[in-house]
């Protein structure tokens, strides 16, 4: 009896945790304006959406940005926590207390700080501030990432390679990187998405001239309601689930 | 002994090593502490109109927190906050410990399930939230079509759909760290206590609690402190009716230009995050000293 409350329980949990996705996803497809009744079957939003061209802007923008901020995050990311398992250095308590507080500070706090830092550079708002500013937020996610695959890791491999006359970089790239890839790919995959879907940070750090989507979608939302965004959320949602399922693929498939 | 003083700063010896070094330590402190410094350095200026502050020493800003306009603010942003994480734990603390119950097998797929909205984007979940809450919406529309209702109910726009918004898009990150102290829970303490004689409610209370405590106290960290902030949720929710500390912030630094003044509003909620963190590492520490004996 106990059994099957608990079971009914969690399926309710379930349902109503996905229920708002699933209804938005649906009526993305609904051929009139209304969040309600069913008007039958219809591309004709998300032919909208390509069509508008400053927000297809805004998106190649995004994702650009998304993109570069995998790639440097991961790469930075990756040689911290590699520093992190590897190396015995002076303060490196306090570099975890660091990247510890990165991750649970409010994002607002992070980004009202990287403004004042940036105006008062007298640096110009844009790409480069989003980019700094996304790669910080992003980079103690990669770090556990990777720092949890390089736990597993034994090290004597890599002192072999060192005794054989391996200078580091050569070691890491050689004997490392070849094992610990699956880590690095996931973190890359997060590091996009959390990028891609960050409104907080890039409310402050954007600048004219840079649009960036997530903004977009924030005015558009604040309206209120239209197909056209539901379309553009059911395509993020499709971009979400596909890069967590490579990342889940890439990841159990190493372990087992 | 030139090389000795350099030694510490780069090694030339391991140029490869003292260059990630570098490249650590120097992304951190000129990205995260300074900024954090300059935070709290311009918290304690004056305002001034034309290059937003003004170099003269001040507790002003301080002070105006406490004014009762901004203090009513802050009390209803941190009351909101506090009872969705509240809800988020009642809801998410059985929910957590039935998960750790299922069958092995159906374990990895149930958490699969929890980490995709983790991964979706969270403007979008809030969105879909408004799609259900809208007059028009799917919720009104079906009262009123089934006649529980004949005019729509205002559910958006209100403070409770703020925190069904905070709840709908928080709610995996209580359950996370949840599920992993019930998975870690030892089966032998749980039988031990009932031995002695323990009823299941004095096991629950005396064993199942404390146990758990370092995994409530994350959740509820990592619920509450977002909370506080996520100026969207209360911008497409609760319209320009319901504000959060975030909004306030937001405010401050986007329209009013008052710098000081938001910093100060910043500093106040690091400082609550701080607090927080310690009651975490204390809760984490005496469970450790608990189990060890």
């Amino acid at each position: 009896m106990s059994r099957w409350l608990l079971r009914g329980y969690l399926a309710l949990v379930y349902l109503l945790l996905y229920l708002p996705i699933l209804v938005l996803v649906v009526f993305a497809f609904n051929d009139n304006r209304s969040a309600y009744s069913w008007g039958g079957f219809s591309w004709r939003w998300f032919e909208a959406l390509f069509n508008n061209r400053s927000l297809m802007d805004a998106a190649l923008n995004s994702l650009l940005l998304a993109a570069s901020t995998a790639t440097l995050t991961m790469i930075i990311g990756t040689l911290t926590a590699v520093a992190l398992q590897r190396y015995r250095f002076r303060g490196k308590a306090a570099l975890q207390g660091m990247l510890f507080v990165v991750m649970m500070s409010p994002e607002i706090v992070m980004a009202i700080s990287l403004l004042a830092l940036f105006i008062l550079l007298g640096m110009q708002l844009g790409f480069v501030s989003l980019l700094l500013a996304h790669i910080t937020f992003c980079l103690p996610f990669v770090v556990i990432t990777v720092y949890a695959q390089l736990s597993g890791f034994d090290n004597r491999l890599m002192e072999a390679a060192r005794d054989l006359g391996a200078s580091e970089w050569q070691t890491l790239r050689t004997v490392l990187l070849p094992m610990i890839w699956p880590a690095l790919l996931a973190g890359w995959l997060l590091g996009f998405t959390l990028s891609l879907d960050d409104v907080v940070v890039s409310t402050f750090m954007t600048g004219p001239g840079f649009d960036v989507l997530p903004l977009r979608i924030y005015s558009m939302v604040r309206i209120g309601l239209s197909p056209e965004v539901n379309a553009l959320g059911a395509l993020l949602l499709l971009l979400s689930l596909i890069s967590l399922m490579l990342s889940h693929l890439i990841l159990t498939r190493k372990r087992s | 002994m030139l090389t000795r003083l350099f030694k510490p700063l780069f090694d030339l010896k391991a140029p490869f090593r003292s260059g990630v070094l570098w490249l650590i330590w120097g992304w951190l402190i000129l990205l995260v502490l300074l900024p954090n410094l300059l935070v709290i350095g311009v918290s304690f200026l004056e305002r001034d109109p034309q290059d937003f502050i003004r170099f003269s020493v001040t507790l002003d800003n301080y002070r105006r927190l406490f004014d009762p306009l901004y203090l009513g603010v802050f009390l209803r942003s941190l009351h909101m906050a506090v009872l969705a994480t509240v809800l988020c734990l009642l809801i998410g603390y059985p929910f957590a410990w039935g998960v750790s119950r299922v069958t092995p097998r159906w374990r990895p797929l149930l958490m699969f399930l929890l980490i995709v909205p983790f991964w979706t984007n969270s403007l979008v979940r809030t969105y879909a939230i408004k799609v259900l809450l809208a007059g028009n919406g799917l919720i009104n529309s079906f009262l009123i079509d089934v006649g529980l209702i004949s005019q729509p109910v205002q559910l958006l726009y209100t403070e409770g759909a703020v925190i069904i918004g905070l709840i709908y898009v928080l709610l995996p990150f209580m359950i996370l760290p949840l599920y992993s102290v019930f998975e870690q829970l030892r089966e032998d303490l749980l039988a031990a206590s009932a031995d002695l004689g323990a009823s299941r409610w004095r096991t629950f209370r005396h064993v199942v609690i404390p146990m758990t405590m370092p995994g409530v106290i994350a959740g509820c960290l990592l619920v509450l402190l977002p909370a506080m902030g996520m100026f969207y949720i209360a911008d497409v929710l609760g319209g320009s009716r319901v504000l959060l500390v975030g909004n306030v912030i937001k405010s401050q630094f986007l329209d009013a230009r008052d710098w000081p003044f938001g910093a100060a509003a910043s500093v106040l909620l690091t400082v609550a995050m701080a607090l927080l963190l310690l009651a975490y590492w204390q809760s984490v520490r005496r469970v450790r000293q608990q189990v060890a004996l």
